[in-house]
């Protein structure tokens, strides 16, 4: 019995531990300038934890393989544990844990600490069940005051987002259901949601924030890879939250200037 | 332990008085574990529903139809719910903690039997509430266990979310105010009826867990019930506690000034200490049969026991860990985070003593054992994910992904159980009289191990590549297709494990009455409820009160008569 189990434990271990290091789900190809630290973190904590895992099941293992009761086996030893090592233990993981939270520390301060700068390309997003609208605020620079007993979701675009047509700011402020970006430009990004919480998810950006009814969360990440990224609802938000997506279209600079410009000539 | 004198009633006679509304902690115990038990068969139902809706969207059930994606997470709100709250705080606390604190402790009932039997009978009550959600108009809310603010506070913002979400809250509420009842009862019992020389140094590890429980449960489920009082309000009689000023369809809600973080903050304050209420009992019980089966003390008694208190302290600081992506200040993730951290530390010396009991034991093989170690196991296993989803900058790309729940799942589900089954092998002699079948619950051990591990360990992989939670169907999504096949996987993996489990159930009650007879201690154990007839007599003791001389696990002492000396015997082990 005891190889029995020794086995099993190890063949889990081992399956378990291949998948990962064969990397045959990992994260989608990052394409953002938080990608390499977060990533590097990851690998950090990843080989720190995997060297633990495999040691204590493979003792785990082969423990109750080695002592188990046997006719030839002896007397088992009899000894209530053993301080030093309890001390030693309890030191080293303390140091280790402590440690991987320092390390992780600065990356998380990068992210969230500081605003988004000057000059960042500025999207408010808004999550409503079950869609993604996204405002860029136009030549003026300014959002339009939205107000929540004009939307009506139904219209879509403008009126989804219950723009105050009688705001001068709002009249420039562009609409759309896809999020276009120039390319190694900061976005900052301000998070709002009108009914219930919604959260986005921009896995290749390795982004992610929960968009709150009552709050405009401020958040900024930079785009490095030109191309099309998937954007998902990451928190429950009814009926149908796993259909809750849009596109986040990341295009050199130029080709984003025209962009909102074409987008601005529609709607004059 | 003067209190004594003032418990003993004479045992019962009609069929009401001793098998319903019962005053023998021992009834009540069975009561709450059979309570227990059907609720881990509809919560696994539920999960398997859930399952193959993600594999089969479009297929026909018998007697179900088809599964809309609503109707996929009111299957995720009630398994989670019914899994969390009337099985793993239900079963090791309120059912073997009721059976076996008592006797472990060698007092003859709980401190206070009356209110034991009302907060088994408020619990069920609470239980019947949950599952009434399932058949009233619109069906179960879709809101997740966790109940998030303003979708739970908004009658309109999904089916479900009408009167099954009301009785949903009034049901966790009743739950609050049976566990607060029950937590009253274990304290005071820990603390009043030892028997003479039992210690709280001298109590078994699983004593510790239960008294551990109780405090965190009557420091968190008051906060809970209060939570659902607010949110009862918000949703019937127009305060906005949890909604701000905001529209649902278009249609303004009529409340204003609310936050939804503070449900989230009030929820976790209750929730994270859940999870310890959770598997609290399964490291006491693992710990006690890791011990009794290696034939050698436990590795560090005391250590052990400033673990467990510190993880229970600890836990109360730490629910901010929930919410990294929330919105609430950037800032305090940085002590939220330390403070998770810091639970790695107590929890990483409970697995190095488990690894030390073994070492140099001499270990049989019966079936609580194969579930200790396959407990020790799954503790590794979900434990190691922790520090990644402490860290608030790997929440980025982690959080309300698969890797938490392949985390929880691994840790505070399955190990749980792992705990729970331990302890079901462990007692059910004594319980019963009889032995459970030792074939078929090595079956039911291999078959469980492997399964649990097919379906949890793969949604690491999931989280990783990005597969959100809660989502009923991966088809909408270009990048979540590759990951359709695995998910396969696991739904097969999932069908084998719940088969597996009708073995167990299919052992339990054959073994009742054709199980072999069991003698008082078939284990050789030393702890006090090893030392009375089996099963108990009504007071526990039959008129005797037991005397405590020596520790909990003193086995294989050089120079004994036999490998193990039961706490009662006479005063033969060397202080230490």
């Amino acid at each position: 019995m005891g190889l029995v189990i020794l086995c099993v434990i190890w063949l889990i271990t081992l399956a378990s531990t291949y998948f990962f290091v064969a990397k045959t789900w990992w994260f989608p190809h990052g394409a953002s300038a938080a990608t390499a630290a977060l990533d590097h973190q990851f690998a950090v904590t990843f080989i720190l934890m995997g060297v633990i895992f495999l040691a204590a099941q493979l003792a785990l293992g082969y423990f109750v393989w080695r002592y188990r009761d046997q006719p030839s086996a002896t007397r088992a030893d009899y000894s209530h544990g053993n301080l030093k090592l309890e001390i030693i233990w309890t030191t080293l993981t303390a140091i280790l844990f402590v440690g991987l939270n320092l390390l992780g520390s600065p990356i998380w301060a990068a992210e969230r600490f500081r605003p988004a700068v000057e000059g960042a390309t500025r999207v408010e997003v808004t999550g409503m069940q079950f869609a993604w609208y996204f405002r860029y605020p136009g030549p003026d620079g300014k959002f339009g005051i939205a107000r929540p007993e004009l939307e009506d979701p139904s219209a879509g675009g403008e009126a989804a987002l219950g723009l105050d047509p009688a705001d001068p700011a709002s009249k420039d402020d562009v609409v759309t259901g896809t999020m276009v970006v120039p390319v190694d430009r900061e976005v900052e990004v301000i998070l709002r949601a009108h009914d219930v919480i919604h959260s986005f998810f921009v896995p290749a950006m390795r982004f992610k924030q929960d968009a709150v009814p009552g709050l405009a969360i401020h958040m900024h990440f930079t785009p490095t890879e030109k191309g099309n990224f998937e954007i998902t609802c990451a928190e429950l938000c009814g009926l149908g939250h796993y259909k809750m997506h849009g596109m986040l279209k990341v295009v050199s600079q130029d080709e984003f200037d025209k962009w909102l410009a074409d987008r601005e000539a529609e709607k004059q | 332990m003067v209190a004594q004198e003032s418990h003993q009633h004479a045992a019962p006679q009609g069929f009401i008085r001793k098998w319903v509304f019962s005053l023998d902690h021992k009834v009540i115990g069975l009561q709450y574990y059979f309570l227990a038990l059907t609720a881990v068969f509809v919560g696994m139902f539920l999960s398997l529903l859930m399952r193959i809706h993600l594999i089969w969207p479009t297929a026909i059930l018998p007697l179900l139809g088809a599964i809309k994606p609503e109707t996929y997470l009111s299957l995720v709100t009630m398994h989670g719910t019914i899994m969390v709250f009337f099985v793993l705080t239900t079963a090791p606390q309120g059912g073997f903690g009721n059976y076996f604190l008592p006797i472990q402790i060698g007092a003859p009932d709980m401190a206070f039997p009356v209110l034991n039997m009302l907060s088994f009978w408020t619990t069920f009550t609470a239980y019947i509430v949950m599952l009434a959600a399932f058949f009233v108009v619109g069906g179960a809310p879709l809101h997740g266990w966790t109940g998030y603010a303003p979708m739970s506070a908004l009658q309109s913002s999904g089916p479900g979310e009408g009167l099954g979400a009301d009785l949903w809250i009034i049901s966790i509420a009743v739950f609050c105010i049976a566990s607060l009842m029950g937590a009253l009862n274990f304290i005071t019992t820990t603390l009043d009826m030892r028997a003479r020389g039992m210690s709280m140094m001298r109590m078994p590890l699983t004593c510790w867990s239960w008294f551990i429980t109780a405090i965190l449960g009557l420091l968190a489920f008051g906060v809970l019930l209060s939570a659902g009082i607010l949110l009862l309000m918000d949703r019937n009689i127009g305060t906005s506690f949890f909604l701000p000023l905001g529209t649902i369809n278009g249609q303004l809600t009529g409340h204003k000034g609310g936050s939804p973080l503070l449900w989230q903050h009030l929820f976790w304050f209750f929730g994270h200490p859940e999870v310890y209420i959770a598997i609290l009992p399964g490291m006491g019980v693992a710990s006690q049969i890791l011990s009794t089966f290696s034939r050698k003390p436990i590795f560090g008694y005391k250590a052990m026991v400033y673990a467990m208190l510190s993880i229970g302290l600890l836990g109360f600081m730490v629910w901010g860990h929930h919410m990294f992506m929330s919105g609430m200040s950037p800032y305090t993730a940085f002590a939220f985070s330390i403070m998770t951290m810091a639970i790695g530390v107590p929890s990483a010396i409970k697995t190095f003593n488990w690894l030390g009991t073994l070492h140099k034991g001499r270990i049989r093989f019966h079936s609580p054992m194969l579930f200790a170690i396959g407990f020790v196991s799954l503790f590794v296993s979900g434990g190691l994910s922790g520090p990644f989803l402490a860290q608030p900058a790997l929440d980025i790309p982690l959080h309300d992904t698969a890797f938490v729940p392949g985390h929880f799942h691994l840790i505070m589900g399955v190990a749980a159980i792992f705990g729970i089954f331990a302890a079901t092998y462990y007692w059910f002699p004594k319980m019963f009289g009889r032995m459970m079948n030792e074939k078929m619950a090595r079956i039911h051990f291999f078959l469980t191990l492997i399964g649990t591990y097919c379906v949890f360990m793969p949604m690491h992989y999931l989280g990783l590549a990005g597969q959100p939670r809660r989502y009923s169907q991966l088809t909408e999504l270009a990048y979540l297709h590759p990951l359709i096949g695995l998910n396969t996987f696991m739904t097969y993996a999932a069908i084998v494990t719940v088969a597996a489990q009708l073995i167990f159930l299919f052992n339990l009650f054959w073994s009742m009455f054709k199980g072999q007879k069991a003698s008082d201690n078939p284990w050789e154990a030393t702890t006090l409820e090893w030392t009375t007839a089996t099963p108990p007599p009504h007071d526990n003791f039959g008129g005797r009160t037991p005397v405590v001389h020596n520790g909990p696990y003193e086995y294989s002492v050089p120079g004994a008569p036999r490998d193990y000396v039961m706490q009662s015997d006479p005063a033969t082990v060397q202080a230490h």
